[in-house]
């Protein structure tokens, strides 16, 4: 199992997804600067949170267009699982990657604290480890998580299930619309969340339940791979 | 040179809830008569070396592929100045 960590200027939960992936998969990620054109074989590549370029113009907005994206782009049609968390989410959807765009929390603060996670869909790639409809735990920390799509988009992607993780009924923190937390592309292998999964993955943390996350994804490899 | 300002803003039946708080913070400072406030952004560029017409149109593709993330915002580009060389 190889994992790759995208860096950026501005990226700084990165340490935090070193140690996640480290602990994780037994083997420390390959760490890939923005400025790169090609990605090493992997098989997950991972955009952590931070405040690439310093939310410059849009959060996400300059990353998106960095070098390493077509990189990433052409991994992710090849199949390989992409994931981004928090300014990795914001950055996937400013490259379109994913639909939709973020906007500034309603309540305008930046929100740090834990939330609850509704599973919307336990059968994609990223969530296979949880049933549906569970809830979980999970800590968020950003400013700009207020999700949006046009009617259409929002349609298609209720339609198709690509929605994977809501907050839970009435602790919706940053005013996204229809609850949204995660979601996944039309093709299965690209999730973008606002949550940080990585935070919550062992006992140190008060609990476990982004594990879950990683080792769908991990599992899912692996049956590939056998 | 061509001398160009772009505008970038909230498309409509987005949420401002940047716009939403200067209008609470006008009427706070006794601006009764605000009705609404929706924030945008402004950018000025210089372009060398082009005609009127190809850097309206390299204007345009900027917004497109950067300044403006057409999902939720609209742009306008407005050319201010155009110098001969």
């Amino acid at each position: 199992m190889t994992t790759t960590i995208i860096q950026f200027p501005g990226s700084n939960r990165d340490a935090d997804m070193i140690s996640a992936l480290t602990k994780i998969c037994d083997s420390a990620p390959q760490l890939v600067w923005h400025t790169e054109t090609e990605i090493p074989s992997t098989d997950l590549i991972v955009i952590p949170g931070g405040f690439s370029y310093g939310d410059y113009l849009r959060s996400g907005a300059i990353a998106a267009r960095s070098p390493v994206m077509d990189a990433i782009r052409n991994r992710a049609d090849q199949g390989v699982p992409v994931m981004g968390v928090c300014n990795g989410f914001q950055i996937l959807t400013e490259a379109g990657l994913l639909p939709g765009a973020m906007m500034r929390n309603s309540g305008l603060k930046f929100v740090c604290r834990e939330v609850k996670l509704q599973v919307a869909n336990a059968n994609t790639l990223f969530s296979t480890a949880y049933f549906e409809n569970q809830v979980i735990r999970c800590p968020i920390a950003h400013h700009d998580g207020n999700f949006f799509a046009e009617a259409n988009t929002l349609k298609r992607i209720e339609a198709e299930g690509q929605v994977v993780f809501r907050y839970a009924e009435n602790t919706n923190p940053n005013g996204s619309i229809n609850d949204i937390a995660g979601i996944i592309n039309k093709q299965g292998n690209v999730l973008g969340m606002m949550p940080h999964p990585e935070n919550l993955i062992e006992d140190f943390h008060g609990g476990k339940d982004g594990r879950g996350i990683f080792e769908s994804v991990i599992g899912a490899v692996r049956i590939i791979a056998a | 040179m061509i001398r160009a300002r772009i505008t970038v803003t909230l498309k409509n039946g987005v949420l401002d809830p940047q716009g939403k708080a200067i209008e609470g913070s006008l009427s706070a400072l006794g601006f009764e008569n605000v009705d609404s406030v929706r924030q945008g952004k402004v950018f000025d560029v210089e372009l060398k070396n082009t005609s009127k017409s190809d850097a309206e149109q390299s204007l345009k593709a900027m917004c497109d592929q950067l300044l403006a993330n057409t999902v939720i915002e609209d742009f306008s580009v407005t050319i201010i100045q155009a110098i001969d060389q």
